[in-house]
């Protein structure tokens, strides 16, 4: 979920501006040259991705897939996911330009713990227990995320405490189907190519 | 339901407001512009300084020759996506007693709290969306190279752009292949397992795509130099531009200091 320009106040913004500068940095130093072409696409994947409309109950919700984008990219998911708002924001008006820092933040960070939890867990065991895993890994990035739009709102007044229990009930049903979707992606992914899940892979 | 919702984002190069007031600026200053613009609209607090910022984004609206409705209905779509937020403001923050709603009291200083964040977004984002969304893709690549972002950052940036419209193409033609075998989405597991497909298969056929995508540029020797096509130039009417919005800039929070 977005959060748009003057929502927030001027610590929260700029707390997030500070911590997002520091992602970006981590995960560019993870991108070689070799890399670039990898994490590009797979940027421009997750793009398109996330405007895939899944239908549930009478209603739907568009795919987010931070946590496999954090389980392929790793911190490179930082600049990966940053790159996408940018776009997001310029092009089609969603979320806001001060705020930048903190929704990159709420966004890449729950997908680069995603990653170094359960990376290593996916890639041991049998192909089932690792789709088990990314499942789980899936809907623990969108509660992660909804944990910290909360954060972000919690921080900057109590007024709007009510508006973060809204986030965290309206965030549910997209855990479920993002768990749901990334279990059954990282499924076809590991049989399909292999290597990207192996200890040591590939990864960009 | 369920179906690609992309008007799409514009060309890698197509150039979209290049006869306009604003598209013949340089677009560095396009985007250094929109920055200064959205810290003063984000420090304004007084609701007559926030509604002349929006009349002022709607006058870059105006000048970049935008299609006006479709910009618009853009911004609508955020003011949609935030307006549960702001509505539940009037009755959390505390204040002076403005209405009542089904036993709930509104204060009016959560109503005052609820408008205000809602035209700051409406300018900045407005803002933003004409003066750096009328821009070629590419174009914001090569200006924020020239504004000296780390160079690895803009080669993603430059290779997400290219490849939105190719993986755009790719997931239709799999929507199309699912369509074609009786797939219609719906809330159940099947609906569920499929999708979830489609999204490894996209990212297997993306890596795929990558690892050729490096070889073609190796083989061309790929130094990691970017190119830039166009170099910038600073003309007169940029600095005409630059000093009108430090003058709008500075009036704002004139005018805002003065008010309160």
């Amino acid at each position: 979920m977005h959060i748009v320009d003057g929502a927030l106040s001027s610590p929260v913004v700029i707390a997030g501006a500070v911590a997002t500068a520091g992602g970006i940095a981590m995960g560019l130093r993870t991108l070689t040259l070799e890399r670039i072409p990898t994490a590009g696409v797979l940027s421009a994947a997750f793009f398109v991705a996330s405007l895939i409309h899944v239908p549930i109950g009478p209603s739907s919700v568009h795919l987010i897939l931070n946590g496999l984008a954090g389980l392929l990219l790793g911190w490179a998911a930082f600049p990966a996911l940053f790159v996408g708002l940018v776009l997001q924001a310029v092009f089609f008006g969603f979320g806001g330009l001060t705020v930048l820092g903190v929704n990159t933040f709420n966004i890449a960070m729950p997908a680069v713990l995603t990653g170094i939890i359960f990376g290593r867990l996916i890639a041991s065991g049998s192909v089932v227990r690792g789709a088990v895993w990314a499942g789980i890994g899936g809907a623990f990035a969108i509660a992660a995320t909804a944990g910290f739009v909360g954060l972000s709102l919690a921080l900057t007044g109590e007024e709007y405490l009510p508006a973060v229990g809204f986030v965290f009930f309206a965030h549910i049903p997209v855990m479920v189907v993002e768990g749901i979707l990334t279990a059954f992606a990282v499924l076809l992914v590991r049989q399909a190519k292999p290597e990207l899940f192996a200890p040591g892979g590939v990864r960009p | 339901m369920g179906h690609l919702r992309f008007t799409g984002l514009p060309e890698p190069d197509g150039a979209t407001a290049a006869g306009s007031v604003i598209g013949r600026l340089d677009p560095r200053l396009r985007i250094v512009a929109t920055l200064c613009f959205a810290v003063t609209v984000v420090g304004l607090s007084s609701l007559v300084a926030l509604c002349l910022a929006c009349a002022v984004s709607l006058a870059f609206l105006f000048l970049s020759r935008q299609p006006p409705w479709r910009t618009l209905r853009r911004v609508a779509m955020m003011d949609g996506f935030i307006l549960f937020m702001l509505v539940l403001l009037p009755f959390t923050v505390p204040g002076e007693p403005a209405f009542e709603l089904w036993g709930l009291t509104a204060s009016r200083e959560g109503v005052f709290r609820a408008v205000e964040i809602a035209l700051t977004a409406n300018a900045v984002i407005l803002a933003l969306m004409t003066l750096v969304g009328s821009m070629a893709p590419a174009t914001l690549g090569h200006a924020l190279h020239a504004l000296r972002c780390p160079t690895t950052l803009i080669h993603l940036l430059m290779f997400t752009i290219r490849y939105i419209h190719v993986l755009q193409g790719e997931y239709l033609r799999l929507r199309e292949a699912m369509k074609v075998r009786g797939f219609r989405p719906a809330s159940n597991w099947h609906s569920y397992r499929s999708l979830g497909y489609l999204v490894g298969m996209m990212l297997v056929r993306a890596i795929d795509r990558a690892e050729r995508i490096l070889e073609a540029m190796k083989c061309r020797g790929f130094s990691g130099r970017l190119l830039l096509p166009h170099p910038f130039h600073l003309t007169a009417a940029d600095a005409a531009f630059a000093v009108g919005l430090l003058a709008v800039c500075g009036g704002l929070l004139g005018f805002d200091s003065v008010w309160h």
